[in-house]
């Protein structure tokens, strides 16, 4: 499970496994995400962020190598204290690499909210986002730091989105060394 | 996914060592798995783990009318999913039997026990009670489902809070949390339910079966009983016949391994109460423990974005600026108006057919716009009075024999009050649409 603050997201893999008949790809693995919410059914909102995970982790995925196959990720939230969005995409890319499936860069998700004044609040909680202008989150990608996904909420101008892209792409610098660290934890002891 | 089936030779060896009495994983016939209770930081959020069995509860709350033949009761809801990160032949929206027959024994060991009260739910007798709404997540199945989900359903609603409500001859005032203390529910007892997997026709008996061996049990026994030795629940399914001693024998040991399980429930929730009156950090991320070596934790670490801003406008500048947007609108003829060039019609380049696909699309395209923009504009096919009262007669104008009039003759037509400009805006939308059926 990946929490950050008050915010757990718990993501288990199944895969590369058999697919069934109409979902099979010819030539690359069908990647599915599912988001189940803590409280209720699954609803368009969790839709919506299924196929915007899904797609940030099928442009990283190494689908070719495992073709007619199916990789399904659930993801659980556990609570949501702010920040989910980038905490999903954290909790896949560790899922993906604990499972032990080619990809071709690692991906993490960070989220800033603009204040009113412009300030740029990196990972707000609950009550930051409500409170912002907008709320930016960014999947970054890779050592060169290159944009996977981005999706706003609310409004802002050009310069401060790029702002805030830049600030994600340094904070990106922190979460791709907790990977490594964690990772390095847990195969220490074998 | 599909579920790997059991091959014979596992099957065999789990039953050839239920008949020597040993289990898998060590245990004693009568044995437990570990039972480890863990809160989240939200009120009514826990986990519990029975073994490797994870199940997530989380109770919600809402204001609703009653249901019409119960006036002066709250609700109770009950939703037991199997998350499809449980067992690899969980799928998501397929409504197995398994799924039916657990939330049915859910509800039957909290609805049917009466151990919630529901008559100090309701806020205004016939109007306004408390839907309490129980959620909750198999996280990881290895076996003995019922069992964990009912202490973590019985836990989850022992630990929630509900907001203080009070009630001044018509007034109702709803405090938020800030204002009152959330207040709990009224629980009477803590049903919990305690499984037994028969083997070979009732000969040999297992209480708590892990995944592999529900797998090879001939039938199921379960018994929901709280603290008082009563009996709450009590079911048995797969076809096996139990002789009375059986069962007798059964409730006895139910007897003994929920007294073990409700001290344990109780102990949790006194912990989380103290570590939340004395306001230090709970919550999932704190129950976690550290020194495992699949834990990891890192501080909130500072990130250094002093040189964000110029960062960021180096990229604006260097980068390309937006290509140019349409330029004005041209108006060839009072009502028909375009913007930019289009693209090149790609059909069959036939004189004629050409003609009148224009004169098609025009009319339909008019007809769109008239319907999104609900204004009247003006059919060109025919000729007609637009009058703002009177009704627009649509005629079907997407017939192919329509051709479009002389320019002249549309000047003909009398004017709509609504004033040109909007009248040139509906036109602007309207040949966009047509560059769209050209383009097609």
């Amino acid at each position: 499970p990946r929490s950050a603050g008050d915010t757990s997201v718990l993501a288990g893999l199944y895969g590369p496994a058999e697919v069934k008949g109409s979902r099979e790809l010819p030539d690359r693995a069908a990647l599915e995400v599912l988001l189940r919410p803590k409280v209720g059914l699954p609803g368009v909102a969790e839709r919506s962020r299924e196929q915007l995970l899904r797609r940030s982790c099928e442009a990283v995925v190494l689908g070719a190598l495992h073709p007619r196959t199916a990789i399904t990720v659930v993801l659980q939230v556990l609570s949501d204290g702010g920040s989910l969005l980038s905490c999903c995409l954290n909790a896949a890319c560790l899922a993906l690499l604990d499972a032990g499936l080619p990809l071709a860069t690692l991906f993490c998700g960070v989220t800033c909210a603009l204040g009113a004044a412009g300030a740029i609040v990196l990972d707000p909680t609950r009550r930051q986002e409500q409170e912002a202008r907008a709320v930016l989150t960014f999947g970054i990608a890779g050592a060169e730091k290159k944009v996977l996904m981005a999706t706003t909420k609310g409004s802002c101008s050009v310069e401060e989105m790029q702002q805030c892209l830049a600030a994600a792409q340094r904070a990106a610098d922190a979460i791709f060394q907790f990977y490594r660290d964690s990772v390095w934890r847990r195969y220490s002891k074998s | 996914m599909k579920a790997t089936p059991l091959s014979n030779c596992e099957r065999r060896f789990l039953l050839r060592a239920i008949e020597e009495r040993k289990r898998l994983d060590g245990r004693q016939c009568y044995d437990y798995r570990n039972v480890r209770v863990s809160f989240g930081a939200d009120r009514g959020c826990c986990i519990v783990e029975l073994g490797k069995t994870r199940v997530l509860a989380q109770v919600s709350c809402e204001l609703v009318p009653p249901k019409p033949n119960r006036p002066t009761e709250g609700i109770l809801f009950f939703n037991l999913e199997l998350s499809p990160m449980a067992a690899p032949g969980f799928e998501p929206g397929r409504q197995t039997e398994l799924l039916v027959k657990l939330n049915r024994l859910i509800e039957r060991c909290l609805r049917n026990s009466k151990c919630v009260d529901t008559e100090s739910l309701c806020v205004v007798a016939g109007e306004k009670v408390w839907q309490i709404r129980l959620d909750l997540h198999l996280l990881n199945h290895d076996g003995n489902i019922i069992d964990a989900a009912s202490i973590a359903g019985i836990v989850a609603l022992c630990h929630f809070r509900r907001p203080d409500v009070s009630v001044q001859g018509e007034e109702v005032t709803v405090y938020t949390p800030e204002e009152r203390d959330p207040v709990p529910l009224s629980i009477h007892h803590m049903p919990i339910c305690v499984s037994f997997a028969f083997f070979q026709q009732g000969t040999y008996l297992l209480v708590d079966p892990s995944e592999r061996e529900e797998r090879v049990m001939d039938g199921l026994l379960v018994i929901a009983m709280n603290k008082h030795r009563e009996i709450c629940t009590i079911q048995s399914s797969g076809g096996i016949m139990l002789v009375k001693d059986q069962v007798l024998r059964c409730s006895k040991i139910t007897a003994v391994k929920v007294a073990e399980i409700t001290e344990l429930i109780q102990k949790a929730l006194e912990n989380d109460q103290k570590v939340r009156k004395e306001g230090g950090k709970f919550g999932f991320a704190e129950s976690i423990p550290n020194q495992k070596i699949t834990a990891f934790k890192m501080e909130s670490a500072a990130v250094d974005t002093n040189n964000v801003e110029e960062q960021a406008e180096e990229i604006i500048t260097k980068a390309d600026p937006p290509s140019e947007v349409f330029a004005k609108p041209i108006l060839h003829t009072p009502g028909t108006a375009q913007i930019g060039e289009g693209i090149e019609n790609s059909w069959v380049d036939l004189e004629e057919s050409e003609r009148e696909e224009a004169a098609e699309e025009e009319g339909e395209s008019e007809v769109t716009v008239f319907e999104c923009q609900k204004m009247e504009t003006e059919d060109t096919s025919t000729v007609r009075e637009t009058k703002k009262d009177e009704p627009i007669v649509l005629s079907d104008s997407e017939e192919e024999e329509v051709v479009i009039l002389e320019p002249e003759e549309l000047l003909k037509k009398t004017r709509t009050q609504t004033s040109s400009k909007q009248e040139n805006t509906s036109k602007k939308a309207f040949p966009k649409r047509r560059k769209k059926r050209a383009a097609r």
